[in-house]
């Protein structure tokens, strides 16, 4: 009998979590997008089984006669670098770094940026005016000289890369937050909280943050490419993620004058950053969507 | 004064109607896309538009009213909706067949259209001159003096005070009838043959309403225009309508000229449609009834003294306050158990600014005191929690109102979790008995808002409202963005909770057939204070100040028997609250005419 009765009441709060992430398997870019993920975290767990050579050492038969890089074939699947190297395993390593810049330093400043919005766009006032301000500041400075700036006071690591880069790129984020969070707050439903005598936390994190999602991931997902190629310039310039250790940004930089005779050298890499900004964009969007409840019966 | 040249044929008379038709429309069909599939919106509607006469499009929302228009224009937002079916022709052309480019060339010049919306029709960064001269430009190959010239002509055609500064100002600087004043003037520029008007007139005071549709009448006398008027008002209808077109779900339910329709409607729907319609000077010679008045705790619960509410606005170099808006001067009112008083006046005069106020939204001055307990200014959340449990809020828009990402019963349930009055098995019970309390089922708490109906989602509104079991509630006109047969449903909801719970309403609205309707007191407000307050039948029977006079004057008549030949209306618009700082407002002093019916006297 009781056990009838738990399954009757509990039947409709399965059906509503179910039921966002099966709708999001229902959707066929969504699934592309969780695959794309997958191939790209899976090769960054377990480079050292996927990659089928040492990604630093430099091969004999790596290079022509006349010293040039591979172009695709049977031995290097993904040619060869100008130093002989593997590229297909370079990229497979590259991929841990990618992630952690592209992942954890977007995901911190996408945090830093959002919640700067937030609360400048809610309190109004002197924060608004401090922080917004500061906002500014950070924007009008070049960014590349921050950085610089930054890696060069601390000693280059790859986690001291990824907060330079995340302290750079959460302004964007900020602005947008910010200009979304003010017109929120004028939003009469947030006026009728308040007359009901909602507190500022109820109001913030139940009624102004889900609204703000939706930017939030889409603005947040754009960030992995732009991130990616940072780190890139990062490490062009001798402060980022430190050779030979490889990252898809330095793969780029370190080939790209050899764009017309090694074209490879700069594609796959180029591709690679592409699926994963690609992969993150479109899971993203996805599930803005299913999670949006006022999208319900709608797609 | 100058006016428009006018057209080579004008009509003598609108009663005699020149047998010319200049729009005929047959079949017409006009589907949307949506998620369920194709729907039909607009379904074999047919009618004949003659020169110099004025047909009305009636109808609640939803009914193609609007689409009927966009069909015309050839405005459909394409591919979403489309015309699928029947035939526009105007002068000999089938508008339907016509490639986009000569569509272009006819809009405007050979059809014109006013929107409901004058804040948004006009580019906020031109000059009022450049709009209009362009809207002249893009038809008839002018020189950019006679162009200026021909705008200039227009904006006095439309009665538009000092034209010739209007043309150089900028959008911002102009009323809002003002502004509707210019479309028509942009609309006329080219004396178009057709003018179809999507409720010109919903967005503006009842005043600045009288005055918008008496010019347009004048306007078609001058130039035999045809008019295609889009409205839900039945009272527009009754003033201005030669023909009247009633619709529903896209179809004609009803067509027929003015006079026999309001006199004996013969579709059922139509029959509902004019019961619905609230009538001034309906109640007249009834005394309200308030069931709870004789009982003892027929207490005051809401006592209000020199309520007092300005904004400042800061400017200058310096940023320092420079004026001030006098929102709110120095009212007083007392609410007691199981009345409604009504707070009534036009947009400006303050009336949503007192709602928010005794909600302790914006800051304000003088005293409050909710069931003897004195509100204060000081915004605490625990202060304002106590006091709030015992007055609430009913706002305007019931699609803004509600946090659209958020269940129905989260939302009804929210006062009592922020209260900690109810958790758990108890809140849901608790959130059930609101939602049959306000004729929706215990069902429908797991929906999200825009999943219901306009009507519904005021009830939901209502029902939040009253989870507290407050002993006040402030509707801030609640029923005004609802279709006539929604809102009177819902005044009756609100009458039938008044009785049993011997709740106390603030209904603050600009409709003073609505006021009259639920009032149990009225106070008339004018630029930030009452001229006049008094019992339903004082003020409605009697009026004294002649502000009160005006704006039932204004009021159109649902009665075309009774049309009147010209509005009898003042022209001119409300002064502005805006005082320099160091200046002050006089306060108005109120003189007793009998049995608590105060006066303003000057």
């Amino acid at each position: 009998m009781s056990v009838v009765e738990i399954a009757v009441t509990q039947a409709p709060a399965q059906e509503v979590e179910k039921g966002a992430f099966a709708r999001l398997l229902t959707r066929k870019l969504a699934l592309f997008a969780l695959v794309l993920i997958a191939v790209i975290v899976g090769a960054a767990l377990f480079a050292p089984w996927v990659a089928p050579f040492d990604p630093n050492e430099q091969f004999f038969e790596g290079l022509t006669l006349e010293g040039a890089p591979l172009p695709p074939g049977a031995t290097f699947w993904l040619g060869t670098d100008l130093l002989g190297r593997d590229l297909l395993s370079r990229l497979i390593y590259g991929a841990q770094t990618s992630l952690i810049i592209g992942v954890v330093a977007n995901g911190v400043a996408a945090l830093v940026g959002a919640s700067v919005g937030i609360l400048a766009g809610f309190f109004r006032g002197w924060v608004e005016t401090v922080l917004m301000r500061f906002t500014d500041l950070m924007m009008a400075f070049p960014a590349l000289l921050l950085a610089i700036t930054l890696a060069a006071l601390f000693r280059p690591s790859l986690w001291i890369v990824a907060m330079v880069i995340a302290m750079v790129n959460w302004v964007q984020m900020a602005r947008v937050v910010y200009t979304e969070t003010r017109s929120l707050s004028e939003r009469e439903f947030i006026t009728a909280e308040r007359s009901m005598g909602a507190g500022t936390f109820r109001i913030l994190f139940r009624h102004i943050l889900p609204h703000l999602l939706s930017s939030i991931l889409v603005f947040g997902t754009l960030g992995i490419s732009t991130t990616v190629l940072l780190e890139a310039t990062l490490s062009y310039l001798g402060i980022g993620v430190q050779p030979p250790t490889p990252s898809w940004g330095n793969i780029i930089y370190e080939n790209q004058t050899y764009f017309t005779s090694a074209p490879w050298l700069v594609f796959f890499p180029g591709l690679a950053i592409i699926a994963l900004a690609l992969g993150f964009n479109l899971l993203g969007d996805a599930l803005r969507e299913v999670l949006d409840p006022t999208q319900k019966g709608r797609h | 004064m100058s006016t428009l040249p006018p057209e080579p044929a004008v009509p003598s008379s609108l009663s005699e109607r020149s047998s010319r038709v200049v729009l005929g429309v047959s079949g017409l069909q006009t589907a949307v896309a949506t998620p369920q599939g194709r729907k039909i919106v607009v379904d074999g509607l047919s009618f004949d538009l003659h020169e110099g006469e004025t047909i009305c499009v009636a109808g609640e929302s939803g009914s193609g009213k609007s689409m009927t228009a966009l069909s015309i224009m050839g405005l459909l937002p394409e591919p979403m909706a489309k015309v699928v079916g029947g035939s526009i022709h105007l002068e000999g052309r089938d508008l339907t067949t016509l490639p986009e480019a000569e569509m272009r060339t006819i809009r405007g010049s050979e059809i014109a259209m006013i929107f409901q919306e004058p804040m948004t029709s006009l580019n906020p960064v031109l000059t009022i001159g450049r709009q209009v001269r362009e809207a002249v430009l893009a038809h008839e190959p002018l020189s950019r003096r006679e162009a200026d010239a021909r705008a200039l002509e227009a904006l006095k055609a439309v009665r538009l005070s000092e034209p010739e500064r209007r043309m150089t100002q900028y959008p911002h600087e102009l009323s809002g009838g003002m502004r509707q004043r210019v479309m028509i003037a942009m609309a006329l520029a080219c004396h178009p043959k057709v003018l179809i008007a999507d409720e010109p007139t919903t967005a503006l005071d009842v005043t600045i309403q009288a005055q918008i549709l008496q010019l347009m009448r004048d306007l078609q006398k001058e130039t035999g225009t045809a008019i295609i008027l889009i409205t839900h008002d039945m009272g527009v209808v009754a003033e201005m309508a030669d023909r009247v077109i009633v619709m529903q779900h896209g179809k004609i339910v009803e067509d027929n000229l003015v006079r026999p329709l309001f006199a004996a409607p013969e579709a059922a729907y139509t029959e509902e449609l004019l019961a619905a319609v609230p009538k001034l000077g309906a109640l007249a010679g009834v005394d309200p009834v308030n069931a709870h008045a004789g009982t003892a705790a027929a207490a005051k619960v809401l006592e209000v003294d020199d309520l007092t509410v300005r904004f400042d606005l800061r400017g200058g170099v310096l940023n320092r306050v420079v004026s001030r808006v006098h929102a709110v001067e120095g009212i007083s009112f007392d609410l007691h158990r199981g009345e409604t008083l009504g707070l009534v006046g036009e947009s400006g005069c303050g009336k949503s600014t007192i709602g928010k106020a005794l909600m302790n939204l914006v800051p304000w001055e003088g005293s409050i005191r909710v069931c003897g307990e004195h509100v204060l200014r000081a915004r605490t959340a625990a202060g304002d929690r106590a006091y709030r449990r015992n007055l609430q809020m009913v706002f305007q828009d019931p699609y803004a109102s509600l946090d659209p990402r958020m269940t129905v019963g989260d939302l009804v349930g929210e006062p009592l979790v922020i209260h900690g009055l109810a958790s758990g098995q108890e809140l849901q019970d608790r959130v059930a008995g609101l939602f049959r309390r306000v004729g929706l089922t215990p069902d429908q708490m797991k929906r999200h808002p825009h999943e219901f109906s306009g009507g519904q989602r005021q009830r939901i509104c209502i029902a939040r409202a009253l989870a507290l079991s407050p002993k006040a509630i402030i509707a801030d006109e609640s029923v005004s963005a609802l279709d006539v047969s929604v809102q009177a449903q819902v005044l009756d909801l609100l009458k039938e909770l008044q009785d049993e719970l011997g709740l106390a309403y603030l209904f603050i609205s600009h409709d003073m057939t609505v006021v009259e309707q639920v009032s149990h007191r009225v106070a008339v407000m004018y630029l930030g204070q009452i001229v006049e307050i008094g019992t339903r039948r004082q003020i409605f029977e009697n009026p004294q100040h002649p502000y009160t006079r005006r704006l039932m004057s204004a009021v159109p008549i649902p009665d075309p028997a009774r049309r009147r030949a010209v509005f009898d209306v003042p022209q001119g618009e409300i002064p502005s609250p805006v005082v320099p700082i160091g200046e002050s407002v006089s306060r108005v002093r109120y003189q007793d005419v009998g049995a608590g019916h105060l006066v303003a006297v000057a």
